[in-house]
């Protein structure tokens, strides 16, 4: 077993990315995240790949998409406003079904925000963000081990089929320094084989065309179909969550992220207060472990979810417990991370 | 009877614009009374006789509809 | 006694019917593209990015592996696939809306960087997709849908020179303005979109043609006519020739 490590979080999903094979960065300087940027262009050079920073980051998603095309590992990151500049990019990377992990090193917003971490992307990166009936598969990862684990898994993921991924970060995951165990490095040539339908050059075979679009609605009509198949395939085989102290809870906190990690200590607090507490923490945020979370409302009495927003995946916490029980919700916003203390006091008046 | 030059328009891909007409030098070209399935007046070859092969109507054409050869003594 | 052809459609092509309007240069410029690729032998390694315009099958037009990029990225989108593959040849084929506003900004850093790829432009001084509007390269005085006074420097600003302006850069090692209107031009451009294939085949850099073209339809002038009215007008505002060339002559 590889030994661990200290390191900063941008630079754990940075060598996570080069480790499962990414040989291509492209991207644009944004804080929290620029050590990541900084990261690639120091490593990709050793590693024989291509560090490119983009004239801006609807340059970079571009990038993404032609290098994507060829059937390489692509990556890139951003944070909030540099994530809602590539959209449109992002969109076209669905429709055209390349596999694109994005990095999404969320800042307080809106508009230009300000820099300190924060959960308010949780709408543009779960239900689009850009145009158009599609999803990106979504992880939210609590610790630099899990990042790492989830940057490798991102990229098998969206190979397998053929979907961008999106690691939803936030600027506490990006800064902070923990021992992480980082995989071997990938034998480039165990990665999937695209040739298929990669753009590489119609040597003896027919041409290759990857587009988003057919201008007759109806065919569009069955790409979109087909795009909802495999996108039932992905909510059948993807879901991941973790349930911390749930079987015996009556109270469970839903959080994920670095709410969910900073919730873990909460249930503790509330525990040795006497609440039986317990957190299920939504690990892919799309797919959405409804499932998961709808069973535990049979035996909890109040669902309280928890987030660095004003409150926006509370919304699937609703549509999974399904009017059963009461769905109650606590958030600081614009980059203010909830105390454990003022979130147990919420919870203490709730019950 | 067979002209030293010979040049083909696919009248069917034709969309009618006169390019051709236009940058023939000889009068070779016009346009054919009849439509074709698209709907337009097709380019014709009016004067088969005058061809003399430049290839100006292949050059100006923009739905690639022209072919022009030439006669040559077939090798021994 | 038998018949040689002398001029035939370029293998190059995949023969799919053009979706252009009748005498729209579109298709004079496809097919001298595919000429070349022919001609230097390298259809099978050739990859296209197709913008967003009237041109956006053109992905479909040739016998090459293609993709279509957003509105203006093209260069963006050809970038990082020849950063993925560096062996193979990699070209965009612009209209002027495409190149010269919206992604203004992606062709000025591609060439700037002296990227190793092609950039076919095709200037119609509008927007022919869209139904005739304003373009950066529409003259002044030119009446379209969104200038419907004429276009007026005051608001709108002046005529784009895409050419002069990229010209400066170092990363760019071929560069001219052409035009279709007549064959002689015809030929002259092939030359010149060899070049441009040249330039990014020998690691020399950037490689862009800029093809003065017509717009019958939006225009409203007949295919003949707007030959003529591209001579007349388009012509003195935009300055044809070689601005940059790095490739040499042919041995
Ligand atoms: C982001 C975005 N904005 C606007 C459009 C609409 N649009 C499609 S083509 C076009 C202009 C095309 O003009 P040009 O590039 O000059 O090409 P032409 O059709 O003249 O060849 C516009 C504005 C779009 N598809 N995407
Ligand atoms: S080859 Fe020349 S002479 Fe013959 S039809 Fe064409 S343009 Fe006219
Ligand atoms: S130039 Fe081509 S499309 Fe136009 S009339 Fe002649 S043959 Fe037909
Ligand atoms: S609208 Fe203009 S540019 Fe577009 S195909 Fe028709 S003539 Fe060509
Ligand atoms: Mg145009």
């Amino acid at each position: 077993m590889a030994e661990k490590v200290m390191v900063k979080g941008t630079e754990a999903i940075g060598e996570a990315a080069i480790r499962a094979g990414c040989r291509l960065y492209f991207g644009y300087p944004i804080t929290p995240q620029s050590e990541l940027t900084e990261y690639m262009s120091r490593r990709m050079p050793q590693v024989d790949g291509v560090f490119l920073q983009a004239e801006s980051e609807v340059a970079a998603v571009n990038m993404l998409y032609g290098a994507a095309s060829t059937g390489h590992r692509v990556m890139t990151s951003t944070s909030s406003p540099g994530y809602s500049l590539m959209q449109e990019g992002v969109s076209y990377i669905a429709g055209a079904e390349l596999p694109v992990v994005f990095v999404n090193v969320v800042r307080g917003g809106p508009g230009l925000g300000d820099i300190q971490p924060a959960q308010s992307d949780y709408f543009q990166a779960t239900k689009g963000g850009g145009h158009g009936d599609y999803r990106l598969v979504v992880y939210g990862p609590e610790s630099l081990q899990e990042a790492v684990e989830l940057t490798a898994k991102a990229f098998d993921v969206a190979d397998k089929y053929r979907n961008p991924a999106l690691i939803l970060a936030d600027g506490m995951l990006g800064q902070m320094m923990e021992p992480v165990e980082f995989p071997e490095f990938r034998d480039l040539s165990t990665l999937p084989d695209h040739s298929s339908w990669a753009m590489q050059g119609a040597k003896g075979r027919e041409p290759h065309k990857i587009t988003s679009f057919d201008i007759n609605e109806y065919v569009l009509e069955q790409m979109n179909l087909r795009y909802q198949e495999k996108y039932k395939k992905i909510i059948e085989n993807e879901q991941m969550w973790e349930e911390y102290k749930t079987d015996d809870a009556d109270i469970i906190i839903v959080a994920y992220g670095t709410m969910g990690r900073i919730a873990k200590t909460i249930v503790n607090m509330a525990r040795e207060k006497g609440v039986k507490a317990g957190l299920f923490r939504p690990i892919t945020l799309w797919p959405y472990p409804y499932e998961a979370l709808a069973k535990l409302a049979d035996q909890a009495k109040l669902f309280f979810t928890v987030e660095m927003s004003m409150g926006q995946m509370v919304e699937d916490v609703k549509l999974a417990v399904n009017g059963k029980k009461t769905v109650e919700f606590y958030g600081r916003t614009g980059g203010v991370v909830p105390t454990p203390n003022e979130v147990l006091a919420k919870l203490m008046e709730l019950i | 009877m067979e002209y030293k030059n010979k040049v083909e328009i696919d009248q069917e891909r034709c969309k009618g614009c006169g390019l051709c007409i236009d940058a023939c030098p000889t009068g070779t070209l016009g346009f054919s009374e009849g439509f074709n399935a698209k709907g337009y007046h097709p380019a014709a070859v009016v004067n088969p006789e005058k061809c003399i092969g430049c290839g100006f109507c292949y050059q100006m054409c923009p739905d690639v509809c022209i072919t022009v050869s030439t006669l040559e003594k077939a090798k021994a | 006694m038998s018949y040689k052809i002398k001029f035939k459609g370029p293998e190059s092509l995949s023969g799919k019917e053009f979706t252009y309007c009748p005498g729209c240069h579109h298709g004079i410029v496809h097919r001298l593209v595919a000429e070349v690729i022919d001609e230097l032998g390298i259809r099978e390694k050739t990859l296209m990015v197709a913008p967003v315009g009237c041109s956006v099958f053109a992905y479909e037009f040739f016998d090459v592996d293609g993709t279509v990029a957003p509105h203006g990225r093209a260069p963006a989108v050809a970038t990082g696939m020849k950063r993925a593959m560096p062996e193979n040849v990699v070209f965009t084929y612009q209209g002027d809306g495409d190149l010269a506003a919206i992604g203004t900004a992606e062709i000025l850093h591609a060439a700037n960087r002296g990227e190793k790829i092609t950039t076919i432009f095709i200037n119609n001084a509008i927007y022919g997709m869209t139904g005739g509007q304003m373009a950066p390269t529409t003259l002044l005085g030119m009446k379209t849908t969104t200038s419907p006074y004429g276009r007026s420097a005051e608001n709108e600003g002046y005529p784009l020179h895409m050419a002069e302006l990229l010209s400066n850069l170092p990363g760019v090692a071929y560069l001219a303005r052409t035009k279709v209107n007549k064959p002689q031009d015809v030929l002259k451009t092939k030359k010149m979109i060899k070049k441009a294939f040249l330039a990014q085949i020998e690691g020399k850099g950037f490689g862009m043609v800029e093809v003065l073209s017509t717009c019958p339809t939006n225009w409203g002038i007949p295919p003949v006519e707007a030959n003529k009215w591209l001579e007349e007008n388009m012509v003195p505002e935009y300055p044809l020739g070689v601005y940059v060339d790095k490739v040499g002559d042919e041995k």
